[in-house]
């Protein structure tokens, strides 16, 4: 690890300028380690006030200092955006829940093997060196989104619930600013290193939920082992029926893309028909239209329908294949 | 810098360098080498250690960060002469092989038991608001941020399972 100068913050403005701001530690000490991030400066923000899960509006603003496991755990979370609970405690261990951060986990980088090996080039870590993934070992790469400068994917699990949730990101910029989700990360296009709308000294402080979406929650996460690994695919889902019909539906992506993937127009498709087989397939060809795999990932393509299928007919209550 | 760590009841000044982990401090600085390190970077549990009573890694935890809080170790849960009945399940059960990973699977079963008790619900509870049974399949997503190269996992579980019934919170 380089050396670096440590200051725990009092107040929100108690930030050195170029300070990188530390919460669990969790994310940005690894990559320390690894030398992939090199601050000159930590900011630790644990001690500030926002640690809080309150009332807001209709919905709720969870501040960006609440663990994880906290905010799984949360009664009021569990009960009305049970998503959000399913999504965190898919994620990570009880370790690590109880160290990460809601506005550190929005933030955590990709687990491309390529961004963590200073030896090999990366668009990410290094602009112009180059992207070792493209021809290499990609298995864990998106298939939807990505540009010829980066593949890599954007590996949370809470974003994606957050995602189907319609959450906002609360940003003190200075002056407060809020990001709809949807607007909050960033595609890689030529500028893989730039991931999130935020900018330079800013900090995220909550997390913004609309009143709860009722309906029946799912969050689906394929893995390589049965706990305590990233998503290869993951599906947050919404689904609201009405006389057999579905009448609401929200769906989000993991593991799939830069950010969590969202397409309007395959719920568009859902909204006002009777759940089958062949209404989940046409729903997936819609997401999948564009996709595309780089050799090692090229699974998740049928990956990515099937769990959605399996996702939906649970969600429509259609009785569950084997 | 100075730093003061309070370790299983006692406290510690000492002059760190503000990279050294929570992990580093209590090993290299204080002697307790009861925490093992196994990847140094999150990912085996072999680092667990209950910081204000939750489990935490400390391979990822700054010894600077945590001044205020207080640390048990594996060498505060019980001694020798007065085992916790984790420990004790342990041993009985024959829940390790080489015993590198157990302190860690102790810590985290000790903080874990605590969570069961508090109605945190896990990935494995079919029901988010409901009780929680002590199955199998409970203890062993809870238990999956710890990883045992020797495989112990089967007697792992059953001694956490036979101490959490013996502290009342029965199968
Ligand atoms: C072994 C392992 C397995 C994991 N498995 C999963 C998994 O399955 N699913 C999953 O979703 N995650 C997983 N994680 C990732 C984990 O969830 C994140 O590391 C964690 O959520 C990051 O939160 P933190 O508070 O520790 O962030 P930190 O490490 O403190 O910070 C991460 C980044 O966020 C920035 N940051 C932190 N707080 C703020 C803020 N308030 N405003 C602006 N910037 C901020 C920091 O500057 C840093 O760049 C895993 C991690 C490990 C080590
Ligand atoms: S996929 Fe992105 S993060 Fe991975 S090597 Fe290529 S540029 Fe770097
Ligand atoms: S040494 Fe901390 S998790 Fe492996
Ligand atoms: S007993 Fe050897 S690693 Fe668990």
């Amino acid at each position: 690890m380089k050396p670096f100068t440590y200051h725990r913050a009092s107040t929100l403005t108690d930030r050195p300028a170029g300070a990188t701001i530390i919460a669990g530690g969790t994310n940005l000490l690894d990559l320390m380690k690894h030398e992939v991030m090199t601050p000159k400066a930590l900011v630790d923000i644990t001690a500030l006030d926002l640690n809080r899960i309150e009332a807001h509006g209709d919905g709720l603003r969870i501040g960006a200092l609440v663990r994880n496991s906290d905010l799984a755990a949360d009664p009021v979370i569990r009960r009305d955006y049970p998503l959000l609970s399913r999504a965190l405690l898919a994620g990570a261990s009880g370790q690590l829940r109880n160290m990460a951060t809601t506005g550190g986990n929005l933030m955590q980088r990709t687990r491309c093997p390529y961004f963590y090996d200073t030896r090999m080039p990366c668009n990410k870590r290094e602009p112009g060196s180059g992207c070792a993934a493209i021809g290499g070992v990609n298995r864990n790469h998106a298939i939807l989104g990505a540009s010829p400068a980066c593949i890599a994917t954007y590996p949370g699990d809470m974003a994606v619930a957050l995602r189907a949730l319609d959450a906002e990101v609360e940003i003190e910029s200075p002056a407060p600013r809020q990001v709809p989700l949807s607007e909050f990360y960033r595609l890689p296009a030529d500028t893989p290193d730039v991931e999130t709308v935020m900018r330079p000294g800013e900090i995220i402080t909550a997390v913004l939920l609309p009143a709860p979406a009722g309906g029946q929650q799912r969050y689906r996460k394929v893995r390589d082992r049965a706990s305590y690994a990233f998503a290869l695919v993951s599906v947050a889902a919404i689904i609201g029926m009405e006389n057999n019909r579905i009448a609401h539906a929200a769906l989000a992506f993991g593991g799939v893309a830069a950010k969590p993937w969202r397409d309007p127009g395959a719920e568009a498709l859902l909204i006002g028909q009777e759940p089958s087989d062949t209404l989940f397939g046409r729903a997936a060809d819609l997401i999948l239209q564009s996709a595309g795999g780089y050799g090692g990932n090229d699974f998740k393509i049928p990956l990515l329908r099937r769990t959605l299928i399996a996702t939906l007919r649970d969600a429509t209550g259609m009785e569950a294949t084997a | 810098m100075q730093i003061s760590l309070s370790v299983n009841g006692t406290s510690h000044e000492l002059t760190l360098d503000p990279r050294t982990t929570l992990l580093d401090a209590l090993r290299q600085h204080l002697g307790l080498t009861g925490t093992k390190k196994g990847c140094d970077h999150g990912q085996c549990g072999a680092c667990t250690v209950l910081l204000d009573g939750r489990r935490v890694s400390a391979c990822l935890t700054l010894a600077c960060m945590v001044q205020d809080q207080p640390v048990t170790t594996i060498e505060g849960l019980g001694t020798p002469e007065a085992l916790s009945p984790l420990q004790q399940q342990f041993l009985d059960h024959d829940g390790f092989q080489c015993g590198y990973c157990t302190p860690g699977q102790i810590c985290s079963a000790t903080a874990m038991l605590k969570e069961i008790a508090a109605g945190w619900p896990s990935h494995a509870s079919a029901d988010l608001t409901g009780p929680i049974a002590l199955t199998h399949a409970e203890i062993a997503e809870r238990m999956s941020g710890n990883l045992c190269r020797c495989a112990a996992y089967a007697n792992i579980v059953d001694a956490i399972r036979q101490a959490a019934g013996a502290q009342g919170d029965a199968a």
